[in-house]
């Protein structure tokens, strides 16, 4: 999932028919503003604030056109209603051949093709025929059948958390290990073959790994995967790849989705788990607001999602001429939606750049939208809204262990979020 | 109110069962969409509602008692 940084995808990135604002005349705009460069760097201080030119941008025209590093010229989307109708519009391709990375560090034109089982780089048919083969196994009734196992797992790492401090790496010692273990449970990874597992989504996470390097990691996961493939056909077991195996599925595909899916479910949820939790500490009030009423927790888990939109970025291609907010996108022309930007559009969410727990954060983009909306959203789901209260009701004194800015912020990823969080609390 | 569903495009993302769980529900096998009750009782109207609009696939569509119904409808 090297490409997750561009469109983090079907776990994540952004679409829609019904979004207002298609039906004006293109080329409405008298003189077309000069290409910008996606903003990338977020102001000091505000770890959690997309990088500031983008609300200029959406404020000054939510679709405009983009200079990418390659020297191609497409467009950016930032505004909430266009972004999801082009998430939503079949006539924007996912697929990677046909893009051009909006982040700097790519091969110049455009990308290699997705590798197989990788649904994020793909379009109908072969997407259509891979999500129905998985869909049903991340139902909403299926993920909440696991809410027990989520709060075992949650509770035995909380244990072991004030066993092992104050002061402890909150994303060491339970926001990376608590997804980690539910993905590899699901999928059926076994229990001697997880750490060799995690160094290679380690590197998938890495700072300093190339693009190289993460798609050599992302076929060693994937190899891993297909190691297991045979065994679950000889002796299933009670786990997704053994289910899968009595589909039409190859092995080639099966091991390639079970790489796809480990590598997705472990940079995601945990990325939300630990910038969460620095989002919740710096903001005390709305911590306490969760811990006093664990209801709460459903709409806080979205209202996270909205405002942090961890996978913040996202591209999908043009396959024809398109007539979109007053602009005429032409075929081939790559569209980079900044989610992050749309989750913050005021148009849809009044004092966006607010963290309020008791707003109604529906409709954000987080998991994004139209065909390739995430897959696993009904599980991080159920992650979060067990491991959210449950840390700070655990913790009632939980804070940061160092000042705010000295917390390494993942900045340079396609998904955002923190390195380390030290954090320290008052024993009994 | 009348609800109709469009399997082909559903991609089973399961917001409308995580929504309107009264109204729509996921196949356990494919986790395609399911229609509860294709005429909800008027309680459930503004969270059908609520899923239609929320729906990334516009596989679901809302029409309205009087005709003047629409699919899908805008969020909220
Ligand atoms: S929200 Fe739409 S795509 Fe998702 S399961 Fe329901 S009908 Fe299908």
């Amino acid at each position: 999932m090297q490409h997750e940084q561009i469109a983090p995808s079907d776990l994540s990135a952004p679409s829609d028919l019904s979004a207002p604002a298609t039906g004006q005349t293109a080329h409405q705009a008298a003189a077309q503003p000069e290409p910008v460069t996606l903003p990338l760097t977020r102001a000091a201080g505000c770890p959690f604030d997309p990088p500031a030119e983008l609300a200029e941008l959406r404020e000054q025209q939510p679709l405009r056109p983009m200079r990418y590093p390659d020297g191609h010229v497409g467009w950016l989307a930032t505004g909430h209603a266009v972004t999801r109708a082009i998430a939503a519009d079949p006539r924007f391709s996912s697929r990677y051949e046909l893009l051009r990375l909006p982040l700097p560090g790519g091969p110049p034109g455009p990308l290699p093709p997705a590798q197989i089982g990788d649904l994020t780089g793909i379009d109908a048919p072969e997407h259509t025929r891979y999500r129905r083969l998985l869909a049903g196994k991340f139902t909403v009734r299926r993920m909440r059948l696991l809410t027990e196992r989520v709060e075992q797992i949650t509770a035995d790492h909380l244990d072991a958390m004030e066993r092992q401090g104050p002061v402890v790496d909150l994303v060491q010692a339970f926001a990376h290990p608590v997804p980690a273990l539910m993905i590899c449970e699901l999928l059926g990874v076994p229990q001697s073959d997880r750490a060799g597992f995690q160094e290679h989504a380690a590197v998938l996470s890495s700072p300093d790994a190339g693009l190289e390097a993460q798609m050599a990691a992302l076929t060693a996961l994937t190899e891993c995967v297909g190691e297991l493939v045979p065994a679950k056909r000889a002796h299933p077991t009670d786990d997704l790849l053994s289910d899968l195996t009595t589909s039409e599925l190859t092995d080639e595909e099966l091991a390639g989705i079970g790489g796809f899916l480990l590598a997705a479910g472990l940079d995601t949820t945990a990325n939300m788990l630990g910038l969460g939790t620095f989002a919740l500490l710096s903001h005390p009030e709305q911590a306490a607001a969760l811990r006093a009423d664990p209801g709460l927790a459903d709409q806080a888990v979205e209202e996270l999602l909205r405002y942090l939109s961890i996978a913040h970025t996202g591209v999908r291609a043009a396959l024809e001429d398109v007539e979109l907010d007053g602009q005429l996108i032409k075929a081939g022309d790559t569209v980079t939606v900044s989610v992050s930007a749309a989750n913050r559009d005021p148009l849809k969410f009044p004092d966006p750049d607010t963290l309020d727990l008791q707003r109604k954060a529906t409709g954000h983009l987080a998991f994004g939208h139209g065909a390739h909306q995430c897959l696993g959203q009904q599980l991080a789901r159920v992650e979060m809204r067990v491991a959210f209260p449950a840390l700070f009701r655990r913790f009632p004194t939980l804070r940061l262990a160092v000042p705010p800015e000295d917390v390494p912020l993942r900045d340079a990823m396609n998904i955002h979020g923190v390195y380390q969080l030290p954090v320290t609390w008052d024993k009994e | 109110m009348h609800l109709s569903i469009d399997r082909d495009r559903c991609i089973g993302a399961g917001m409308c069962a995580l929504t309107a769980p009264e109204v729509f529900d996921q196949d356990a096998e494919d986790g395609l969409v399911v229609l509860r009750t294709a005429a909800p009782p008027p309680g459930l109207h503004a969270g059908a509602r609520l899923a239609a609009g929320l729906c990334p696939a516009a596989a679901l569509t809302v029409t309205e008692q009087d005709g003047a119904g629409s699919s899908p409808p805008g969020e909220q």
